[in-house]
Order: structure tokens, then sequence, then C-alpha cells
């Protein structure tokens, strides 16, 4: 594009902190040519909570709802990360239903994820219908997990050793209900928004990630997955038993346009959702007898010793680096945020492009600010 | 794919004076080096063949004050692995806690920019030669370093409260008269 053309006066713009498609407090100072995006300044912390700060002052325990409140689109996930390094650091074995309910309730809760990032995104690029059939989808997985504890958003579910309820009479059968009736939901979302033409002009030459960049700037997950290199800590480290499921990894192909765009991002996370249903299938087959209280420990006091630990969330890799001095609270508790990393890349990938390309860059990187932030 | 006990030896044939010491009986290895050399050393673990550790999965600073079993210090942990070979390995360096700065290693990994304002911000340690070195959670103009362990939190900033304020529950206990239960007045 001529874009020298265009050079007039520089103008400064701030998108957010309060901007609908920033999803969060996001404050994005924008040095803009007309239409065209010079440079991309982000500006975060307005979310932050201090989280590793708590976690120095409570037991291990008790950090858990703390991890629920850094991702609250995917609590069940962020929990997971954090009971399997504490158990890590104790070493810990719990049992295999235990091992069981956690997948199955981290694909449940990655399907709701999934769905709210998918149909957000369409809502920035300013399709509306595909958002309300995505949330209509969401509330159903958010109800199995009402039933299940209590919660709708942040569960307090993955407790160290074991989970904090076992599944109440026949959530089985509705959790086959929800399968059986979300499956078609996917090949409509297809139909209503993947190949849509409008959407497809919008997001499939924008936002191009390379795999140098993504290596450089660490990004993870259906991000990384999105510019086609096949990344899945649930094949490469699994965790809780991944390695017994059958299960694919999608990548981005770049069917629509250069490899690594904004669309390739958005279709890996349509594709992981058909792959969640299988692992979710296969988990409520084997789900074995147990006790899922088996395991928790009455006191949590790891030995002086410390651990990176990192597990798959629907936004990359969440990694917990754990350093206890062998007390009843931890010594420090860091935690590398998926969409920290895949932030910090944003102004590499925005800088040259127009500002309407910016919603969909920042869309299709899915980034949740209460975890960048913490 | 290399073992741990392979990188901490070619690191130490490599770099004799700079790798301090190194641990392998830990959960994960670690090789704690001179901190000057930090920028050599990484720039070297990414540029060797058959090492290639292309990403920087986290940096941590850690504030080792009032630990029982430590010495006092600041430590500032990289953890490396290789997506190509998939191997990992810890890279530890050790700072005083009156003087913490050490190089940048921002020019090896480009993460490595957000993660050292991050360590900045919350420890106050310098990274020479670092581009855009500014506070990143915490507001500019905030005072201290709260993930310090000696950090005493401020009673107001910018005129307002930042202390949590008391539950009323507490305030009962201290003796405060919290007015009538408006149900029970006559």
């Amino acid at each position: 594009m001529q874009v020298e053309a265009y050079a007039g006066e520089e103008m400064v713009l701030n998108m957010g902190p309060q901007h609908p498609s920033t999803h969060g407090v996001l404050r994005l100072e924008l040095e803009t040519d007309g239409e065209i995006v010079r440079n991309v300044t982000p500006h975060i912390g307005y979310l932050h909570r201090c989280f590793e700060k708590h976690a120095e002052n409570i037991d291990y325990p008790g950090v858990i709802p703390f991890c629920d409140r850094m991702d609250y689109i995917a609590s069940m996930n962020n929990s997971l990360g954090y009971a399997l390094a504490v158990e890590k650091l104790m070493d810990l074995e719990v049992n295999e239903r235990v091992k069981t309910l956690r997948v199955l309730m981290a694909e449940l809760n990655r399907i709701a994820s999934h769905l709210l990032s998918v149909g957000t995104y369409a809502m920035d690029i300013g399709s509306f219908t595909p958002f309300l059939h995505c949330f209509r989808e969401r509330e159903k997985v958010l109800d199995l997990f009402e039933w299940l504890c209590g919660a709708r958003l942040l569960y307090n579910y993955n407790w160290v050793g074991g989970v904090s309820h076992d599944i109440p009479e026949g959530f089985e059968a509705k959790t086959r209900e929800f399968l059986t009736q979300f499956e078609p939901v996917i090949a409509e979302l297809d139909k209503l928004l993947s190949y849509n033409k409008i959407f497809l002009e919008r997001t499939a030459d924008v936002g191009i990630i390379s795999e140098e960049q993504a290596l450089s700037h660490n990004v993870t997950g259906p991000n990384l997955r999105g510019s086609g290199i096949a990344w899945d800590l649930r094949k490469e480290e699994p965790y809780s038993g991944y390695e017994t499921y059958d299960f694919e990894v999608p990548v981005g192909l770049g069917e629509h346009g250069p490899l690594g765009s904004c669309w390739d991002r958005y279709y890996v996370r349509v594709r992981e959702m058909e792959q969640s249903l299988g692992l979710i299938r296969q988990a409520l087959e084997r789900l074995p007898e147990g006790d899922v209280h088996e395991h928790i420990p009455r006191r949590v006091r790891p030995a002086k010793s410390e651990v990176y630990d990192r597990t798959e969330t629907p936004r990359g890799e969440l990694g917990y680096y754990l350093v206890s001095d062998g007390g009843l609270i931890p010594f420090r508790v860091k935690v590398k945020s998926p969409c920290f990393t895949v932030l910090s890349l944003l102004p590499a990938i925005a800088k040259g492009g127009m500002v309407a390309d910016i919603i969909a860059i920042i869309g299709s990187i899915d980034i949740v600010m209460g975890e960048i932030d913490r | 794919m290399k073992q741990a006990s392979e990188i901490i030896q070619t690191l130490q044939d490599q770099f004799p004076d700079q790798v301090v010491k190194s641990s392998q009986e830990c959960l994960q290895p670690f090789v704690v080096v001179a901190p000057d050399a930090v920028a050599e050393i990484c720039a070297f673990l990414k540029n060797d063949p058959d090492l290639a550790f292309d990403t920087l999965m986290c940096l941590s600073g850690v504030d080792y004050k009032n630990s029982k079993k430590e010495p006092e210090r600041f430590e500032v942990v990289y953890h490396l692995f290789s997506m190509r070979h998939r191997h990992k390995i810890v890279l530890k360096a050790e700072l005083s806690r009156e003087d913490a700065s050490l190089p940048t290693v921002e020019a090896v990994w480009a993460i490595a920019n957000w993660h050292e304002r991050e360590a900045y911000d919350m420890f106050g340690i310098h990274f020479d030669g670092h581009g855009d070195l500014r506070r990143i959670l915490c507001p500019d103009d905030w005072v201290d370093y709260p993930l310090r362990k000696d950090y005493v939190q401020p009673e107001t900033y910018r005129g307002m409260p930042a202390a949590p304020a008391k539950q009323f529950a507490e305030r009962a206990q201290e003796g405060e008269d919290l007015g009538t239960d408006p149900f029970s007045a006559g």
C-alpha cells in the first residue's frame, strides 16, 4: 500500500481504557496518521489486584480463589494449573477419578471460553447474531458448572490433591445431552460466520504473526497454533492424564490469506471446540470410581523447593513459578500469563495498519485483562 | 534433546568463570551465573545450534529477605525452553539487595522487555541497556516496590486511602460506637 502518500498531521488517539472492543480495561495509545496507525503503545495495569502479593500472605489452598479471578473466563483451567504446580512441589499423586474430572471440567471450560472469544470477536467485527448463538451455548455450560459447584464463573473447584465436589447425580447424562445438542452448533457457526465474505475480508489478511515473532515473544496457545506451529502442552507435556486421550491439535493453514492471520487464530479456536467435545466424551466414558477427597492433604506444606509448571489454558501456556521455603505460605508465586506475552506483540503487528484493524487484531488474540494485570 | 547435565556442562566449558554454581538434585536443574554475564550467556544459549533456546518461558524476580533458610539477596530467574530441541534449563542471577542491576536480555528474546519491566516495577531491579524501563502494572508515580519483602503499604495514594477499610466487625471489636441498630431503635 502507498502509505507515504497519505502522510499528514499525526494525531495521538487514546483507545480505551473503557472501550468494549478492548476486552477489559486496556488503554492503547495510538499515533495515527489519518486512518493509518503509526505506533501503538499498550498501557496495562488497570486491573492489577496484587495477586502475587496476596499469594505471599495466605496459605497454599487459600491462593486458589485468587487464581480463579485472574482469567475469569476460564477459571477451571487457572486453578488446575496452580493445583498441579503445588502437587508437583509436594510430590502428590491424585487418583484417576480426580484426574478425569479435572480434564472434564477443563475441557468444558475451554468450550465456554472459546465460545465467548469467538462470539465477542464476531461482535467486534460487526456481526451481532453469532454472539447470541455463542452465548446461548455458553450459558448451558455455566449452568452445568452451577449445578456442579454452585458458582457460574469463579468455581474454586480444583483443590490441592483433589476437587471440591464430586459430580451430582445425573450430571453425566446432562453433559451428554449438551454435547449432542452443541455439536451441530459448530457447523452452524461455520455457516454463519467463518466463511462469511465480510468476516473474511476483515480478518484473513490482517495481523500476521510470523513464526519467528511468535517464538521471540513467547506467544502460546491458539495464537501460536494459528501461525502453523503444532504445539500444545496437552500433547507435548501431558498432565492430568491427557496422554491417554485421543485428540488432535488443530493448526492454522492459511487457507484464506497469509498464514498466521486473525482468521487463522479464530478458526483454530473453532476447531479446538470440536476436539474438546471429543475429550469430554472420552472422559465421561471412562470416569472411574473413587473418592475425590481421597488425597487432599490435611496440611499443605511443601518442602523447601521450587518449580515452574505450565499448563494449556484456552489462552495458551499459563505458568506458575512457585518457591517454597518449607513454610505454610508460598514464599513466591509468579504467574506467567499467556495474554501478557501476546499483548506485548501487539505494537509489532499493528504498526502500519488501519485503526479498524486494531479491533480485529485485539479480538483475535483473545486477551483477558484480569490475567495480564493479575 | 539434551539432558540438563549436558547443558550445564556446555555452559561450564564455555563460561568457566561466569558459572557460579549449579544444581541437579532439585526438581528442575538450575545454573547460577554472574549477573554481569547474563546477556552474553543468554545470547550464547539462544544462538548455539545444539542448544537453541528460542523461548523465554518466564522471567521472575525473587526477594530473599526474611527467608529463614536462604541468604539475603535478589534473584532473577530465567526459565528457558527450546522449541526446536524440546529441552529446558533454569538460569539464575543473584544480586545484592542494595545495588540490584544486571544487563537486559531484550535483544535476545523480545518478550524479556515486558518481563523486565515487571521485575523493575515490583522489585526495583534495574536492567542496564533496557530501551523502555518504565513501571508496567503500578501507576507511574507509585512509590517503592510492592513485592519486596520489606515493602510498607502507603496510607494514601494521591489523597485516596490506599489501605483496605476496616470491616464493621473489626471496628465493633475495637469498641467503636457504630450507632444504634435502626431496627431496634425505640
